[in-house]
């Protein structure tokens, strides 16, 4: 693709058998590859297979200039992610596309309607006051993970429940499992629970309790008639019921409790320990929300108990409500003085609170890693999502009309090559024989590397994708007319086959490469600049422009040198395209360039 | 084909051709026409902007029998909005709602099931905020100006700073032309479109850079000699490439054709059908372009360079000389401007370079075969 060299690759004429076997063997590794991979077939895009595809586009808010980076992209994808596979979906598909894109591809079979919910909104984090708190273990009848542990109902079992088998919702809760603590504190921890998951939050000393949360009059689900309880105070025997009930280790379970609560109320919720284990809560209504936090950061504590720790900084109202729940809490018992991270309905960590914190600043410390730290911080100071997105587009495809587009654009492209075939048979006769079979080994290549390209960079094959390599057939058979164009006019001065062949190779090669160039340069520049369905049909125009290139290097020139030796086309049959009479060689021309063809001032091979 | 071949024989040697350069006049003038064509087209018509650009959801449903009127006035029913129902070439249909929201789309979704019978699963819905289609487009124009930036440095770099702006010139005019033609003819403008309308880009270059590149062989010892003005040399790479340009643009155009007619057909409007459609008009232009108007351009500017002044000068003296000694045994040989402006592409042999530029491609080249019009039919 770089600018025309000349003089290159001398070797591909003397040998042009060797060049040959190395793209077959190319090839052969490649299908190779692909059956050794156990993909057999492109994977294909949304749009063939059907499901669902939420564009979102990360908004610029005001006060939070330059968030757009690629950090908080990889975050916002990071957390989607987690959110959309914690539905119990399975390959669903989060990526960033452009700068501020990220596409989310559910497939089909999922709720679509209770993913678009979940992608989209900036995650809801909130400030809870804890009521209760156990760890979860399986309940009678709960179907997943529970490998023996058939304790009854919610009896603080001391054996650790193992991680839900679904592993996209093991990856939901690994989240909350970041901020987990290893118990460190708990020596200071009044707590009496068996739990490791206690943390201090201190800071300045000041007490006054005031109850807040308005109390909402608005109907809920489920636990949701009962009249708002003091935040510390007894929950609802509803609540209690529930509480009893829940098995945290069930992502259905999860998934459910998480639908329809409303921060004013009281809520059942899980969360996971860094042991991996679940812990259930009931969680008083939300004193603080995660907005009212201005900033969170993780910092390493040179002084005290060396160790990461994260800080926050609140907003006034923040600090206000912050300090009133701390001082609420300080001096309760264990569990009651903990406070509930809680995102997105599950809770991230759950550290307990010394005294009142009401300079507006705060720090959570225990024994975090760095990652865990950064982690919780990260929480803290984006509610979650680091970005507010908007929805874009939403597209549902049914694998039904994909397939049937796919099929449609497929036929269309047989139709398409079989009339390119038909062109190049007429008018290049023998010659098409050679245009063929690059044209094959070019399907061949783009076959097997797109189909590679799946598992390896989740290259997936879309709509305008099969038009992107439907359009090459044009591009890679144009090639060829510049060549064989070429060996024509070669032939055309009188020169035989084989020098003809030869000598039409490094005109036709400069032009073919820097043709194809401006061709990857357009599609280069679409792929890094455009999103979407573009990108996808620029990467393929790019590669298939590239492969162009290869194959005509590669597998068309070798294959002519070698053609040129037979006797078909080197003694100009009638059928071989290469027939000098057809070609307008005529005998006296032929003689008068012998005669004059040193005059002449230009090179002698124009064309 | 064999005739074709011996034309291509014809035109390699020069025997045949047509004056593109002279002519140009004629093409330039075409090209203003279609561009202000274009100009008034999107001024008065505009873009009939697909629903990406405005707003909205599409559904597409499976076979169904309900008729397109029925299927409106439901999702009229549904939605509120006004509703758009196309019966597609596979009994299918494809319903056009703008100003929709999620809740609602989902609602039509099962609405549209009920009343044709089918799944709701069954019924794709494309749904898109009126962002969405502008900031595609956003990209595409950013992208447009980084391509044509990064090309006509790199053009300049290959061959020269006048073939890059000629090239970019033609390009310009290639994606008026097909945006001129979708004002005309109304056809919705979709992302699809955009991708066709970028993948022109590349494409137009293409068969412009393959012309350019014989160009510039063939002049590259041009002030060296004195047979030739540039105008000249630029014609005859024209058409020494032309049946080359003739075939590409073929085989270019056979699978998007087959894209566009055959895909299209089984499908109705879609994306392949979007895609197919401009690159089909943009391939055209493109291929119509890159022989009409950039070589041209390339000799229109290449002819005020002064060192190819120089030489159209000499060129043209040697020639009234040659005339005047000539004029005798043979019909007035061609001045540079005469043959210019001939209509019969058959007699301008001085006009272009042959391949060997034996006596063949000199003005007198004619008189041992006998025939002292210098035509040599």
């Amino acid at each position: 693709m770089a600018a025309p060299k000349k003089g290159r690759r001398q070797g591909t004429q003397g040998k042009p058998g060797r060049t040959l076997v190395f793209i077959l063997i190319a090839l052969v590794a490649l299908t190779g590859g692909m059956f050794l991979s156990g993909h057999t077939t492109p994977r294909l895009g949304i749009d063939l297979a059907g499901g669902t595809s939420i564009t979102l586009q990360a908004k610029n808010e005001p006060g939070q200039k330059n968030a757009i980076n690629e950090t908080n992209m990889n975050t916002a994808v990071d957390i989607i992610n987690k959110r959309v596979n914690g539905l119990g979906v399975s390959e669903a598909e989060v990526q960033t596309q452009g700068s501020e894109n990220i596409i989310v591809n559910i497939p089909k079979g999922t709720n679509a309607k209770q993913a678009r919910a979940q992608v989209g909104t900036t995650a809801q984090l909130f400030f809870r006051p804890v009521i209760a708190r156990q760890p979860s273990v399986p309940v009678d009848g709960g179907k997943k993970g529970d490998k023996g542990d058939k304790d009854k109902k919610d009896k603080p079992s001391s054996s650790p429940t193992p991680g839900a088998s679904d592993k996209g919702t093991d990856k939901d809760g690994d989240k909350g499992d970041k901020s987990g603590d290893k118990s460190k504190d708990e020596s200071a921890s009044p707590s009496s629970t068996p739990t490791t998951q206690g943390r201090s939050v201190t800071d300045g000393l000041k007490d006054e309790p005031t109850p807040s949360g308005k109390s909402s009059d608005k109907p809920q689900d489920k636990k949701d008639e009962t009249p708002k309880p003091d935040p510390t105070g007894a929950p609802s025997a509803q609540l209690q019921e529930q509480f009893a009930k829940l098995d945290c280790t069930d992502p259905k379970v999860r998934t459910k409790i998480k639908e329809g609560i409303k921060p004013t109320d009281p809520v059942v919720a899980c969360g996971k320990d860094s042991d991996d284990n679940w812990n259930k809560f009931i969680l008083g209504p939300s004193e603080v929300s995660g907005k009212e936090v201005d900033d969170a950061k993780a910092v390493f504590d040179t002084q005290g108990a060396a160790g990461w720790k994260v800080t926050m900084d609140f907003s006034k109202t923040g600090a206000k409500q912050f300090g009133d729940i701390t001082g609420k809490l300080a001096g309760k018992q264990s569990p009651q003085n903990e406070f509930g991270i809680v995102m997105d309905g599950e809770v991230v960590s759950w550290p307990f609170v010394q005294q009142a914190l009401t300079g507006g600043q705060a720090e959570i410390s225990g024994s975090f890693d760095q990652d865990e730290a950064k982690d919780l911080a990260n929480i803290l100071s984006y509610g979650a999502l680091p970005l507010t997105f908007k929805e874009q587009s939403v597209t549902t495809v049914s694998a039904a009309l994909g397939g049937e587009q796919l099929r449609a654009g497929l036929i269309a492209g047989a139709i398409g090559l079989a009339l390119v075939i038909i062109y190049l048979v007429a008018y290049y006769r023998g010659l098409a024989l050679i245009a063929i079979a690059s044209l094959g080994v070019s399907a061949a290549l783009t076959y097997t590397i797109m189909t590679l390209l799946g598992p390896t960079i989740k290259f997936a094959l879309n709509l305008p994708a099969v038009c992107g390599a439907i359009v090459a057939i044009g591009i890679t058979a144009d090639s060829f007319i510049v060549y064989f164009e070429r060996i024509r006019d070669e032939i055309r001065e009188g020169r035989t086959l084989r020098p003809a062949v030869e000598r039409a190779w490094p005109r036709a090669r400069r032009t073919i490469l820097v043709s194809d160039f401006v061709s990857f340069l357009a599609a280069a520049v679409l792929f890094v600049v455009t999103v979407g369905k573009v990108q996808g049909f620029a990467f393929t125009l790019g590669l298939t422009t590239l492969l162009d290139v290869v194959v005509v290097f590669f597998f068309t020139k070798p294959l002519m040198t070698i053609m040129a030796r037979k006797k078909f086309f080197a003694s100009g049959h009638k059928w071989s395209g290469l027939d000098p009479k057809r070609l307008g060689v005529t005998p006296p021309l032929r003689r008068s360039r012998r005669t004059s063809a040193p005059a002449a001032p230009v090179d002698p091979k124009e064309a | 084909m064999s005739k074709l071949g011996n034309l291509g024989a014809r035109l390699y040697r020069g025997e045949v051709g047509y004056d593109f350069v002279g002519k140009r006049k004629i093409w330039y003038g075409i090209s203003i026409l279609i561009t202000i064509t274009a100009f008034v087209a999107l001024m008065v018509r505009g873009l009939h902007m697909g629903i990406e650009f405005e707003g909205g959801a599409v559904f597409n449903t499976p076979k169904t029998s309900v008729s397109s009127a029925t299927a409106e006035e439901v999702a009229e029913e549904a939605s509120g909005h006004q509703a758009i129902a196309q019966r597609l070439g596979n009994d299918t249909l494809r319903i056009q709602i703008s100003g929709v929201d999620t809740d609602k789309s989902d609602h039509i979704k099962s609405e549209l099931a009920k009343e044709l019978d089918v799944k709701a699963d069954d019924i794709n819905a494309d749904l898109v905020g009126p962002s969405w289609g502008d900031q595609i487009a956003n990209k595409a124009w950013q992208g447009l100006a980084i391509f044509m930036i990064l090309v006509v440095i790199y053009l300049a770099i290959a061959f020269e700073w006048r073939m890059a702006l000629a090239a970019l010139i033609a390009l310009i005019h290639d994606l008026t032309i097909t945006v001129g033609v979708y004002a005309l003819v109304g056809f919705e403008v979709t992302p699809g479109t955009v991708i066709g309308l970028l993948t022109i880009l590349g494409y137009s270059l293409y068969d412009t850079v393959v012309v350019f590149d014989s160009l510039k062989e063939q002049s590259k010892d041009l002030a060296k000699q004195t047979r030739f003005t540039y105008s000249e040399v630029a014609n005859r790479s024209i058409n020494s490439t032309l049946v080359r340009s003739i075939n590409t643009t073929v085989v270019a155009l056979l699978p998007v054709a087959g894209l566009l007619f055959i895909g299209g057909g089984f499908l109705g409007a879609g994306m392949l059908n979007d895609i197919s459609l401009s690159l089909f008009v943009g391939l055209a232009a493109g291929a119509y372009s890159s022989i009409f108007i950039a070589t041209p351009l390339v000799a229109d500017f290449k002819e005020t360079d002064p060192q190819m002044k120089a030489l159209k000068k000499r060129v043209l003296a040697k020639r009234r000389a040659a005339a005047a000694k000539g004029e005798s045994e043979e019909a007035p040989a061609p001045d540079a401007d005469a043959t210019e402006d001939t209509e019969d592409g058959d007699d301008t042999a001085p006009a272009v370079v042959g391949p060997r530029s034996g006596p063949r491609a000199q003005p007198v080249r004619n008189r041992g075969r006998g025939r002292p019009s210098g035509k040599r039919r």
